[in-house]
């Protein structure tokens, strides 16, 4: 049986200790050196990052998120131990774990080191397909003559790097196929390596409950619970037609992957079709002014990621949530597609207008869809908005300065609302 | 309600009431038509609540009565119908059937009581006059291409008319404009028009109004009020509300100081510019306008497709200029011209063209140009 030493990187023979360095941080698997399918997922990504550029945080329970409401978006280890999950409204995330120091999201310091990770995942292949910021999968097969070492040793040489040189872990997946190597990763966190083969596909799987599958949300499987499957097991017994018929293409799906298979290939950049960013207020509110504030600053962020992604869009979405819970989305086909704020906000406006004014409201969002080229936006002027021009200059014009001086350097009063 | 009545009669007044149905309603009795049999005469009338076709139709009126059917069907039956056909409507309303009889054809469809149809409200009207088909018929067609679609800004959906003045005096205009282009048509203001109040015509009721207006010798009356507006022929009326909004001040967009004059075949022009635009984007149409010395090169330059170029000869005198156009709305305006030379006005690649036929000021159309 073939080992890897995830410290110097050594591959030997089978072994609870590397024969070299004396580590046990050794990994063994009859497959190890010929799996090529992996799945990386760092670890409390933006806890960790919290952590490393705040070493007061270290050994406290850290938590990110926003404001008095919403949601955790994550939680260290230490408040993990805690029963603090992510996706936890933030009342219940304190109540078990009232001494949490609560860190506000930097997305863009996030985006940055995702971008670092990115790099170097971008030298082991070119099918990286990335799921989030701190998750991606990875093809490496057909690499090994490249590198001159197997995938193995390549993925465990990028956490290693991952934690030298960005001062953070990440945990491996590594098997035959994209859906078998995204519980892998799960299995030995954090920093973990975890290998499943071909050969122990059937083992692992046995009595495993079907929610392990990504995409099995709750309602799929209270839907799978109502035909009385909870386990790949019980998968087993269906018929390959008849979970096709019960549960359409998700049935087929679940027959292959419940025999360990799943086909689909690692895509690099699947296509985006939309751009959307949405908020959650700390306080319901039906104050028309605290409501536009929000509608800017969304349309802002929208906007920004429009530009970095150099993409316009057609259609221009406003989806509000009211105290009660309802969503409201309501769509419109601009004149022309576009990147800017200030066009999205505007057509948006007109929409925003038309909303019941004595609602409270929770939740606020924009969005942009039927996406484009950049190339292909803002190619005329609408004649019956006359100062449109010299708003989208302004824009540009504001962009330029925001490069240079960071982003705080100038904005529109609107987004002090 | 028993009536007979001829195929063709009967085709006319039912295919304009079917027009007028919504295809997709909640409201089962807004599909139906209503025919109402008088002595001689029976009237079909239909309505989306927005608009309503009121039709007359000399018909022979056994017994008089009303009842109503599912428009889409009943004209579906007619349209089948051999040319020439007597066709005998009677109604069961004990049954809740309508037969429809002709030849040996015999159907019988379900109807809907006429109490739970609704008739819209009587209004009293600011202005009232009477004006030659012809003349509706060109101010309308003449500006409905560049009505918008654009849900968010509906009060450009539709027609904008009132009364305007002109340097000859007062006139009856109507403009359309969608942002990317704009179309303002003047005409000779009939009696009685001064006091209309400027309203905006829905781009449904302009498509219904242009089946009123075929027949050059035809008066039209004309009654509008601040929310409603009404054309009427002999036969048929058609009430419309208009659109509930305020049309922007679309003068400050025409633009005054065009200077550089561009003089072309209307037709040739058209030609061209359809035939480069072949190659350009589906999502642009953008086409490149290079003016030179009585020279136009019309280009196209599509990274994805090819590239295409025309020449042009042209009666223009100014400086050089590059301008982009979408190919569509040049071919759309181009395409009002019917009898002299199209005449372009440009300022720079960056403001309004302005466009007109000859040095005729009664039409005039303009376009935003786009980055190429």
């Amino acid at each position: 049986m073939a080992s890897l030493c995830r410290d110097c990187l050594l591959t030997g023979p089978d072994s609870n200790r590397c024969a070299s360095c004396r580590s046990p941080r050794v990994i063994t698997h009859p497959e190890l050196l010929d799996l090529s399918i992996a799945h990386m997922d760092c670890d409390a990504f933006y806890a960790s990052v919290e952590k490393r550029d705040n070493p007061d945080l270290a050994d406290k329970p850290v938590i990110i998120g926003g404001g008095r409401r919403g949601v955790v978006s994550t939680a260290c280890y230490i408040a993990r131990i805690r029963g603090v999950k992510s996706a936890m409204p933030m009342f219940q995330a304190m109540k078990l774990c009232p001494d949490a120091v609560v860190v506000k999201p930097r997305m863009s310091v996030y985006a940055d080191i995702s971008r670092q990770i990115r790099q170097m995942m971008d030298e082991l292949s070119p099918a990286i397909e990335p799921l989030s910021l701190d998750e991606a999968f990875i093809d490496l097969t057909g690499t090994k003559k490249l590198h001159g070492a197997p995938p193995a040793v390549m993925l465990a040489k990028l956490t290693k790097r991952m934690r030298l040189e960005i001062g953070l872990t990440g945990s491996i997946g590594l098997s035959h196929n994209k859906f078998l190597a995204k519980i892998a990763s799960d299995l030995d966190k954090p920093h973990g390596f975890s290998v499943i083969g071909k050969c122990d596909t059937t083992s692992f799987l046995n009595n495993k409950p079907v929610r392990l599958i990504w995409g099995v949300g709750k309602a799929m499987q209270e839907s799978l619970e109502k035909a009385g499957i909870r386990s790949f097991n019980d998968l087993l017994r269906w018929e390959q037609r008849d979970l096709n018929e019960k549960f359409g293409q998700m049935g087929d799906r679940l027959w292959h992957l419940a025999r360990g298979e799943d086909y689909r290939s690692v895509k690099r950049n699947a296509l985006i079709k939309s751009i959307s960013n949405e908020t959650t207020f700390s306080q319901n509110t039906s104050d028309p002014i605290i409501l536009d504030g929000h509608l800017w600053r969304m349309c802002e962020k929208v906007s920004e990621r429009a530009k970095v992604k150099k993409l316009a869009g057609r259609v221009a979405t406003l989806k509000l949530k009211t105290s009660s819970h309802k969503i409201l989305t309501k769509r419109a086909t601009l004149r022309e597609a576009t990147q800017l704020a200030d066009t999205l906000y505007h057509a948006l406006r007109d929409m925003f207008e038309q909303r019941d004014l004595n609602t409270d409201y929770r939740l606020l969002g924009a969005g942009l869809s039927n996406l484009c080229p950049e190339s292909d936006a803002e190619r005329s002027y609408d004649m019956l908005d006359a100062k449109a021009e010299q708003r989208g200059k302004a824009e540009r014009a504001s962009d330029a300065i925001k490069e240079k001086f960071g982003p705080s350097a100038i904005i529109k009063g609107r987004a002090l609302r | 309600m028993k009536l007979s009545i001829e195929r063709s009669a009967l085709l006319k007044a039912v295919s304009q009431a079917q027009s007028v149905v919504e295809r997709r309603n909640t409201i089962p009795i807004l599909a139906n038509v209503l025919i109402d049999a008088e002595s001689e005469h029976v009237h079909f009338r239909a309505t989306d609540l927005d608009i309503e076709v009121l039709d007359k139709a000399v018909a022979q009126v056994e017994q008089i009565g009303a009842t109503t059917v599912s428009a889409v069907t009943l004209h579906e039956i007619i349209r089948k119908l051999p040319d020439g056909a007597l066709v005998t409507l009677n109604d069961d309303p004990s049954k809740g059937r309508l037969s429809v009889e002709a030849g040996r054809s015999i159907f019988s469809l379900a109807t809907l009581p006429k109490e739970d149809f609704p008739v819209m409200a009587n209004s009293e009207y600011a202005a009232n006059f009477s004006a030659p088909a012809s003349l509706l018929r060109r101010l309308f067609d003449k500006s409905k291409f560049a009505m918008s679609t654009e849900e968010t800004r509906y009060y450009l959906n539709g027609v904008y008319m009132h009364v305007a003045d002109s340097e000859g005096g007062q006139v009856l205009r109507c403009v359309a404009t969608d942002g990317h282009r704009l179309a303002r048509v003047d005409a000779e203001i009939p009696d009685g028009a001064s006091d209309l109040p400027g309203v905006i015509v829905p781009r449904k009721t302009v498509g219904e109004l242009r089946k009123l207006l075929d027949n050059d010798e035809m008066q039209i009356a004309v009654s509008v009020s601040e929310t409603k507006i009404r054309f009427a022929t002999p036969e048929i009326t058609l009430t419309s509300k208009v659109i509930d909004g305020t049309f922007p001040d679309y003068a400050r967009v025409i633009p005054k100081g065009n200077s550089r004059k561009m003089e072309v075949d209307a037709n040739e022009f058209a030609k061209a510019v359809d035939r480069v635009s072949t190659v350009s984007s589906e999502r642009s149409r953008a086409v490149k306008l290079s003016l030179d010395e009585d020279r136009l090169i019309l280009s196209v330059n599509s990274p994805d497709s090819g590239t295409a170029e025309e020449e042009l000869s042209v009666a223009y005198g100014d400086e050089k200029l590059d301008i982009g156009f979408n190919a569509k709305y040049l071919l759309e305006i181009a395409s009002q011209v019917d009898r002299e030379n199209a005449v372009f006005l440009f300022n720079s690649s960056g403001d309004p063209t302005m466009m007109r036929e000859g040095n005729d000021i009664s039409a005039i159309y303009v376009v935003m140009p786009m980055r190429v």
